[in-house]
């Protein structure tokens, strides 16, 4: 299969990253792990080395790469059995919302500092109160002269303690329709009236900075608002294609790790003399798991395609994102089973990837709002499919 | 047949979810959970009330009762919490050996110990690199002079390090290669040449110690023999559908609990201008998720009162392991996942409920020995 048609440059970064990956991310993950943070300095020499934000234009420091650069830094991670280190989350979700409806002063300030990793950005949409609901925020921001005054508190913020620069969005509490009323701002880190919260604990992704953020009188000039008055809405819908097919790549990525690093084992480990994969009922389970990486494959990549060429793929992205991070949970699920005892021990990797995986069905809006998508798209009379 | 619990059992099952609401306190349990320790005061409180050692003899300063009143004890115990639920009802799980198998001397010298909450006890008999596999013991125990001279690696000890006494699956034939040659030993854990080592990191059960211990040369008396000599792996396979039973238990009060966090959130929790518990779907997912639990709980009583009644049924007791730890994975997922962001979250409670349904999926036995074992005992061997 070669849906993708990876050309020799994209293979050598490739190489380059697993190089990379090797030396500077594997020795360092269950430091990470234990620390509940991933350094600065981490995120910095990932800049250096030129493995963030690979879309970028070179204008503004990048490389200008095609979404299959992307598509290498997220698969690549996806095998460093660790999900805190959210380079994809920087890369590929919120610093395309700058490139994309940034100003070109914008543009020029925060995009070198976000390629070279001296800029980490987060962005911030969920409220305590409101998570698939995302019209029903709260968060306030209200012009004063040159300034927008923001009150409110977000939830759940990935990068949340490590973040230098914050995409958020916030209401205009004096227009009404909450899809109109939603706008879109740049928050530095430092400004009076932004705090970031503690580390939350989680089931997983321990190494990950996930916080609360708050915002009391907080101002920002009034330039710091990111595309047009009232657009929010439609940019988060315009960039969430992207932000799921992301999440598909990484779920099927982890999938096919973890699966594969199953199949070694049972190769290798013993029970009685006699190797697992020679059990008929593995041998099965590995057959059927194998099947679903590959027909999850084969979907992700001709989407990866489609996006590439700008394409409007939402529901089957919605698809992607449902099926990839189910699928990520049954087969890691099934290989815990397969291992049987020594998987529960923290010290066998899939353990961490059970408990990291879980969050992929809820992030980027959950699998239940993925299916009231396709509902959606299903709700005519002929040709839904 | 009587469908329903008898009075003195809805006394107890009452009992013991007064004494976990009473006694387990959320907070201590989040910290003690995340450093892998466990509140000793409340294991004492519980022994002083009947609770550990329900099933067992009078005589030993057990309860007199069956093992359908202990299966009613860990319900309710791990509804409320699951990870003290466990960590209370494995504490005695050594002394099961000893209450079938040894002497009456052995059994009045530690079960009334155990009973009383003076000391919990430890099952030593997983090898590194043998799986679930008890016949790869390469521990041995030989006959010295009147004591049994102990050699060898355990892993994935029961209580390890916090046990009084360990119950200890040894090689005592060594040339045979037959399950016939080894003998569970009971072995104090002051005795010499006892390193208790490697606390396992573990995703779930985490209020369990489970550790690695090495015996060098570690002597005890020959009365320690725990049953006949040879017998051991036959009689901790006997004494395998009871701990079945019991881990179906655990995991269908883990459930329940999943299941009433899961229940109150939707309740409370409005997005889109209504209850969350309002929408079909969530209706549906309530429903699977009580359908599963009512299926699993029905198994579990069913396994035990078969038990208690001397019906050996080994495949009931693996159908009820299985089914159970299914449906604690399968609510505490759900349930994560209709809490969304918080359900990912330690403090909402419901992905420790995922964790400890995991670690018992895992525990004794993974599915697919469970299903060998349902196998043998549903259609036996062709031959």
């Amino acid at each position: 299969m070669n849906i993708l048609n990876y050309s020799d440059e994209h293979k050598a970064f490739r190489q380059r990253l697993r190089v990379y990956i090797e030396s500077h991310i594997l020795p360092k993950v269950e430091q990470w792990e234990m620390e509940h943070i991933v350094p600065k300095e981490a995120w910095k020499k990932m800049g250096q080395n030129g493995f963030l934000c690979t879309a970028v234009s070179k204008v503004y420091g990048g490389m200008g790469g095609d979404f299959r650069y992307s598509a290498i830094c997220i698969e690549e991670m996806a095998k460093t059995h660790q999900s805190g280190f959210m380079t994809l989350l920087h890369s590929d979700i919120v610093v395309p919302y700058i490139e994309s409806y940034g100003s070109e002063e914008q543009k020029q300030r925060h995009l070198p500092g976000c390629v070279s990793g001296d800029t980490i950005t987060a962005v911030a949409m969920s409220e305590p109160d409101a998570g698939s609901d995302l019209a029903s925020m709260t968060t306030t921001a209200v012009q004063d002269g040159d300034k927008f005054v923001i009150n409110g508190s977000k939830i759940f913020i990935s990068n949340g303690v490590n973040c230098d620069l914050v995409v958020m969005a916030a209401k205009d509490p004096s227009i009404e329709n909450p899809h109109k009323a939603i706008s879109l701002y740049l928050v530095d880190d430092g400004t009076p009236g932004f705090k970031k919260g503690n580390t939350l604990e989680k089931l997983g992704m321990h190494s990950q900075d996930t916080t609360e953020l708050f915002f009391t009188n907080c101002r920002i000039p009034v330039t710091n608002r990111l595309g047009e008055k009232g657009e929010g809405f439609v940019m988060l819908m315009q960039k969430l294609q992207q932000e799921r097919l992301v999440c598909s790549v990484w779920g099927l990525a982890r999938a096919e790790h973890v699966l594969q690093w199953t199949i070694d084992y049972c190769h290798e480990a013993r029970v009685s003399g006699t190797r697992l994969f020679d059990s008929q009922s593995v041998q099965f389970a590995l057959a059927e798991m194998a099947t679903q990486v590959k027909m999850s494959r084969a979907f992700v990549e001709n989407l990866v395609a489609e996006h590439m060429e700008k394409k409007n793929v939402v529901v089957e992205t919605s698809m992607a994102k449902y099926q990839t991070s189910d699928m990520v949970n049954q087969v890691t699920d099934r290989c815990l089973d397969i291992i049987g005892r020594e998987a529960i021990d923290e010290g066998c990797p899939l353990a961490r990837e059970w408990r990291d995986v879980r969050v992929m069905s809820i992030f980027a809006g959950t699998n239940e709002i993925m299916k009231g998508i396709i509902a959606k798209s299903l709700n005519h009379s002929s040709e839904t499919l | 047949m009587e469908f329903q619990l008898t009075k003195s059992q809805k006394e107890i099952q009452k009992a013991a979810r007064e004494f976990a609401k009473g006694e387990f306190d959320k907070d201590l349990v989040l910290e003690m959970e995340k450093q892998q320790s466990f509140p000793e005061d409340i294991r004492i409180k519980a022994a002083d009330l009947g609770f550990i050692g329900m099933h067992w003899p009078e005589a030993y300063e057990g309860g007199g009762l069956g093992m359908f009143e202990n299966v009613l004890a860990a319900e309710a115990f791990c509804s409320k919490d699951s990870s003290l639920g466990i960590a209370l009802m494995l504490s005695g799980s050594a002394s099961e050996y000893l209450l079938h198998y040894g002497t009456d001397d052995l059994k009045s010298e530690f079960l009334p110990k155990v009973a009383n909450g003076d000391m919990v006890s430890g099952s030593a008999f997983f090898e590194p690199g043998e799986g679930y596999d008890l016949t790869g013991t390469s521990t041995t125990a030989v006959r010295d002079g009147g004591r049994w001279v102990i050699d060898g690696w355990k892993t994935g000890v029961l209580n390890g390090g916090a046990a009084g006494f360990y119950c200890v699956l040894c090689k005592t034939d060594p040339k045979s290669a037959s399950p016939d040659g080894f003998s569970i030993i009971l072995v104090e854990a002051e005795r010499d040449g006892i390193t208790v080592e490697n606390n396992q990191d573990k995703l779930g059960m985490r209020m369990v110690a489970t550790t690695d211990i090495r015996f060098q040369d570690v002597r005890v008396p020959e009365s320690h023999l725990v049953g006949k000599p040879g017998k051991g792996v036959k009689q901790a396979l006997a004494l395998n559908d009871q701990n079945l039973i019991l881990v179906a238990a655990m995991a269908t009060g883990t459930a329940r609990g999943a299941y009433a966090r899961a229940l109150d959130y939707v309740k409370q929790r409005e997005q889109f201008g209504k209850k969350i518990g309002q929408f079909q779907i969530t209706r549906h997912k309530l429903a699977e998720m009580a359908l599963s639990i009512e299926q699993a709980a029905l198994m579990t009583y069913s396994a035990a009162w078969q038990l208690d009644r001397r019906k050996k049924n080994q495949a009931m007791a693996a159908m009820a392991k299985l089914s159970a730890c299914r449906t604690a994975l399968d609510v505490s997922s759900e349930a994560i996942q209709l809490l969304g962001g918080y359900g990912y979250m330690t403090e909402y409670e419901v992905e420790r409920c995922y964790r400890d349904a995991k670690a018992l999926m895992l525990f004794e036995d993974n599915p697919i020995g469970l299903k060998d074992a349902v196998a043998t005992g549903v259609m036996g061997r062709i031959k």
